[in-house]
């Protein structure tokens, strides 16, 4: 209580935050969404992160219970027919994807920010591995250049967390401090 | 972890796992029924509306940043721009009026000659709303869908040359592949001497291969190919790229032969969709061993 700054790096679970409302987690994910449709283009989308995939594993390690498996699915979905690729392709990856937050979440939260990077940046290859496979199988031929994107997707982790749980603090004005 | 397992306080629905096989299982059915069967279009353009009204909604800013862009263009620039197009209007209109002569004179060799005409094809102008995401796909999408009459197949061109084709439509938009995609193909001429040959996408962005010419064929540097007209897809004399390379390897049966497509097929914002392309006859029934390598034409199916 008295010197909250010094504990709240290395214990994120203990510092307080607001409850996520479902508007906020839905607006999130739109919001995420929108980035990633922005007209990259050329050596960006190479390196273009996956807002979605970045933003969804956030709340599966943060709020298991209310974004899981089920609503990956449904954002891949969507992902889907943005993209014009197949019906699935996306959907299949963010469900792995999903489900590795859902089931790490207790071991991501035990981190602070730094090393979650490194925690979440194998879960991020592993569902770009998916949708590589996937590809390759369709296609034919490995495309090695989507996993530079998945590697930036894990150096969003801190600056996205920390915007998230800005959001996600209460005002410094409550009676609290 | 054991015993919360048999008994717990809280019910959560299934356990994890069972989601991820369940959703696992669904992804790849719908995997496996888009990539094998063509059931699911309806519902990907039911889908595509709303999802194009938030696409839209993303490239606003980056609209909004040319239409800027293009409000402030300096007066000298419009004047010079005007003064260049007058020149070239002039200059082209002098050839339009030989080019009507020439085309009256060609339409009665061809009565003459019983020759099915030539038509002009109607087309519409369409604005690129969207590019594809997937850096090795070339593929863009336009702003008219069924709604405007685009169909499949149909030829999208700009002012100098051919661009792609639409490979897949909705109510508000279609989707156009280009021809430097790597699944797409073009039955082309060589302008000079009207060899045949298909010219193929090579994936990169600016880049289109001649493959299966073999090395003995009569191509140049610089030659010019152009649409022949034979798949009944494309119209012919359409122009489609310049050839820039020529490799002949004695090893291989085929020449290497790299060419730059005309068309700035990654440059335009406006393009021209044609329609109405005439109805060839059907191929006759192939004798029973088919020569499939060399006959398909047009696109591949691309999954």
């Amino acid at each position: 209580m008295s010197a909250p700054s010094s504990n709240t790096s290395s214990y994120q679970g203990q510092e307080f935050l607001l409850p996520a409302s479902n508007f906020f987690i839905a607006s999130s994910l739109l919001a995420a969404l929108l980035l990633n449709w922005l007209p990259w283009q050329g050596i960006w989308l190479a390196m273009r992160p996956d807002f979605a995939a970045l933003i969804l594993l956030y709340w599966c390690t943060h709020k298991p219970y209310r974004v899981g498996i089920g609503i990956a699915w449904t954002v891949g979905i969507l992902a889907d027919v943005a993209d014009a690729s197949l019906f699935g392709q996306h959907a299949l990856a963010y469900s792995v994807l999903a489900f590795g937050g859902v089931v790490l979440h207790r071991r991501v939260q035990m981190f602070d920010l730094r090393q979650q990077t490194l925690q979440v940046l194998p879960l991020f290859l592993l569902a770009q591995t998916v949708y590589a496979a996937v590809h390759w199988q369709i296609n034919g031929h490995v495309v090695w250049e989507y996993f530079i994107g998945s590697v930036f997707s894990a150096a969003l982790w801190i600056p996205l967390a920390l915007l998230l749980q800005s959001l996600r603090r209460p005002r410094a004005d409550s009676d609290l401090s | 972890m054991e015993h919360t397992r048999s008994f717990r306080f809280f019910n959560r629905g299934p356990s994890q796992a069972a989601r991820l096989v369940f959703f696992l299982l669904l992804s790849i059915l719908l995997l496996f029924i888009d990539a094998r069967f063509k059931y699911l279009e309806f519902a990907r353009s039911a889908l595509f509306v709303p999802i194009n009204a938030l696409q839209r909604l993303a490239t606003l800013p980056s609209v909004l940043w040319q239409g800027a862009g293009e409000y402030l263009v300096a007066q000298t620039q419009l004047v010079q721009d005007n003064a260049q197009l007058h020149q070239q209007s002039l200059e082209q209109s002098a050839r339009l009026q030989q080019l009507q002569i020439l085309q009256a004179e060609v339409a009665q060799l061809r009565n003459l000659l019983a020759v099915q005409q030539r038509a002009e094809y109607p087309m519409q102008l369409a604005e690129v709303i969207y590019l594809e995401r997937d850096i090795f796909r070339r593929k863009i999408l336009l702003d008219k869908g069924s709604a405007a009459n685009v169909s499949l197949g149909q030829i999208v061109i700009d002012d100098t040359g051919v661009v792609g084709q639409v490979t897949r439509v909705y109510p508000w938009g279609s989707e156009v592949t280009l021809i430097t995609d790597k699944d797409h193909a073009v039955p082309v001429q060589v302008l000079r001497n009207g060899l045949r040959a298909i010219a193929f996408g090579s994936g990169g962005a600016a880049d289109i291969t001649l493959r299966y010419t073999p090395i003995s064929a009569e191509i140049e540097v610089g030659d010019v190919l152009v649409t022949s007209g034979i798949d009944g897809t494309y119209p012919p004399g359409l122009p489609v790229a310049r050839v820039t390379q020529v490799e002949r390897d004695p090893a291989y049966p085929f020449a290497n032969i790299t060419c730059t497509p005309l068309a700035g097929v990654d440059k335009n914002r406006q393009l021209l969709i044609l329609a109405g392309l005439p109805k060839l006859p059907e191929r006759p029934a192939p004798e029973p061993e088919t020569k499939t390598q060399k006959a398909k034409k047009g696109t591949r199916k691309t999954p």
